[in-house]
């Protein structure tokens, strides 16, 4: 076991120095064009932060995290799209004009506040998620038919949002890559630089928080209503909180990615809220690793990385490699690529293709005096 | 005389008209050890499911230390000192002997002091010494997957333990067993019992018999008969329900 734990914690490790040292190196080496890329690819490491502690840990299927991550995205929108309207009619954002509004709908107004906005940003789809979550685990709803419900719910939403041109400019979506912050255009290179640290800074803190939450009975608890959720009821807790309170934190965290990816982005839109979209979502954190957090991160960033340059290059093949992709870890990796390094997948590999060669017996066991193997 | 743990009084448990339980009795004491048996399908395990929260009676009432259990959750169920275990061995796979046997020993048992807190030292020393019980302290820190299945058991029925309830439910804690480990399973069982109340279900005729302590016989969702194990053998109608009835009878 400890010498399990020490390989593992040196995988980690290499990992994280790689992580780091490309998030340092990129500003200095990539082009900002590409420097956006990768900072919004880091941002939608931390929605698949909070996918991991759902599915990965809980095992709670969730293919509706778009609806929270577009719910981020419009909090930070709409704050910036009133944060430079002072010139246009009404002092309202342009695009109401368009629709014969003159008057700001009421839930605008305190996103006039940018403290308000940024608590919002990750309050309000916690808050949605654990409501949403509460009615449905208090039901014992699981399995397939929670994920088809939170599928279900991420259409309801989009819908909604897609036909709300007096409110949220419906299908357009609220463009921020025009809005200003701080006497700067949004869209320009410096915000995007900073955003860029912004996102980079957050997903490691997002790391550092869902590691505290799973790092002891916490987590237990969670891969316990994985194991047996029966077994957990039986033995004094009640699932029900500790699913609804995974999943409000795993709807806070969309929130922020939504938010981050939004001013990185430049628009918001109920196209963060189609149903492909939150299936690719699991997809990464299926591709990295289910139940590593770090695998999370990683199968978003290298997914993402890889679906933009593979579509520049061959612009229709991104998804037959992406369902390829998915069938080669179900079928070859089912724990990700981080769990099939931590498994010592690549000397395996190396078995396979003859590079390495066997032990030929099997290596000597301790054991002790009662004849038992040490462990 | 004061009043017993648990009493089941008139309980009838029907699906869709079939009757799994119909007017059952019955009382335990504390410290009391209690073997029920029967054949299969009298009831047995959907009586622990009553007792446990996870099936409601159709009528009756479940009296626990006084309250009615009736229509309370399942984990308050259990918070209040009543522990289950199941027929198949129930145990967190993934996680660690010793992470089993946390979960079932930390108190409160709220998401804050989980989150929060670590494990008292008085929990730590209590971990050790369930593993002791059960001769577990070697895989402390080996998956629960990888266990033997009477290890899985022994397991369980620590983590049963480690809950520290007033009343033990074990439900066929020998299925699959071998002989060496149900006589240890018998002794653990006898050995928490008067500190525990505990009420074992099994088949296992020669481990009801090692377990000495009275015995209820299920039929048809009712108590045929109770009694010690060598009254209960020779008792006519127990011999029915169990070999059938003999054709000269007829």
């Amino acid at each position: 076991m400890s010498i399990f734990s020490t390989k593992k914690s040196w995988i980690n490790l290499t990992i994280w120095v790689l992580l780091i040292a490309l998030i340092i190196a990129a500003p200095s080496v990539l082009p900002v064009f590409r420097l956006n890329l990768l900072g919004r690819y880091l941002s939608l490491a931390i929605v698949a932060l909070g996918v991991d502690l759902i599915w990965g840990f809980t095992g709670m299927l969730s293919l509706g995290q778009g609806i929270f991550f577009a719910l981020g995205g419009y909090c930070a929108a709409m704050f910036l799209q009133l944060n430079s309207s002072g010139e246009f009619p009404n002092g309202i954002p342009e695009f109401f004009g368009l629709y014969g509004v003159e008057k700001l709908p009421f839930f605008w107004e305190p996103f006039k506040s940018s403290i308000f906005t940024l608590i919002s940003i990750w309050l309000i789809p916690a808050i949605i998620a654990g409501l949403l979550g509460y009615l449905v685990f208090r039901n014992r709803i699981k399995g397939v038919y929670f994920s088809i419900l939170t599928q279900a719910a991420l259409l309801v939403f989009f819908n909604f949002f897609n036909g709300q041109q007096k409110l949220i400019n419906g299908t357009n979506g609220l463009k921020t890559d025009v809005t200003q912050l701080f006497g700067q255009m949004v869209g320009s290179e410096i915000m995007q630089r900073w955003f860029f640290w912004i996102s980079a800074v957050l997903v490691i803190l997002a790391w550092f928080f869902a590691r505290w939450i799973v790092r002891d009975r916490f987590g237990n608890i969670l891969i316990g209503i994985r194991d047996d959720e029966a077994r957990v009821r039986f033995t004094g807790y009640n699932p029900v909180i500790f699913k609804t309170i995974i999943f409000s934190i795993a709807g806070g965290l969309a929130g922020i990615s939504g938010a981050l990816y939004t001013v990185q982005s430049g628009i918001v839109s109920p196209q963060f809220m189609t149903v492909p979209f939150s299936i690719e979502m699991v997809v990464w954190v299926a591709v990295g690793g289910r139940g590593t957090l770090l695998g999370a991160i990683l199968g978003a960033v290298l997914i993402n990385y890889a679906k933009s340059l593979v579509s520049e290059a061959l612009p229709a093949s991104w998804m037959f490699i992406q369902g390829g992709l998915f069938i080669l870890v179900v079928t070859a990796l089912p724990e990700g690529v981080l769990g099939w390094i931590r498994k010592d997948g690549p000397k395996k590999l190396l078995f396979l293709l003859g590079i390495n060669k066997k032990l030929e017996t099997y290596p000597s066991l301790e054991v002790n005096e009662q004849g038992e193997v040490k462990s | 005389m004061t009043s017993p743990l648990l009493e089941l009084k008139q309980i009838s448990v029907s699906f869709e008209g079939f009757l799994a339980l119909r007017d059952l009795n019955l009382v335990l004491n504390q410290g009391d050890l209690r073997a029920v048996i029967g054949p299969n399908g009298a009831g047995k395990t959907t009586f622990l499911d009553v007792i446990t929260g996870k099936v409601a009676p159709t009528k009756g009432d479940v009296i626990f230390k006084e309250k009615s259990l009736i229509g309370q959750k399942e984990f308050r169920i259990a918070r209040k000192g009543i522990g289950r275990k199941f027929q198949s061995p129930r145990i967190f796979e993934n996680l660690s002997v010793q992470e089993n046997l946390a979960l079932a020993v930390s108190r409160p048992k709220t998401p804050l002091s989980l989150l929060m807190h670590s494990l008292k030292v008085k929990h730590l020393d209590q971990i050790q010494h369930l593993m002791s019980i059960v001769n577990l302290q070697s895989k402390a820190n080996i998956r629960a997957g990888a266990l033997s299945h009477g290890q899985k058991q022994w397991l369980e029925i620590a983590m049963l333990v480690g809950q520290d309830p007033d009343l033990l439910l074990v439900d066929e804690p020998v299925a699959g067993l071998t002989d060496e480990e149900t006589d240890l399973t018998a002794d653990l069982l006898k050995s928490l019992a008067g500190d525990h109340t505990v009420l074992v279900i099994d088949h296992d005729m020669e481990f009801i018999r090692r377990l000495d302590c009275p015995v209820s016989v299920l039929h048809q969702g009712h108590v045929l008969k109770e009694g010690s194990m060598s009254d209960i053998q020779k008792d006519p109608l127990v011999k029915e329900v169990y070999l059938g009835k003999s054709e000269e009878e007829e």
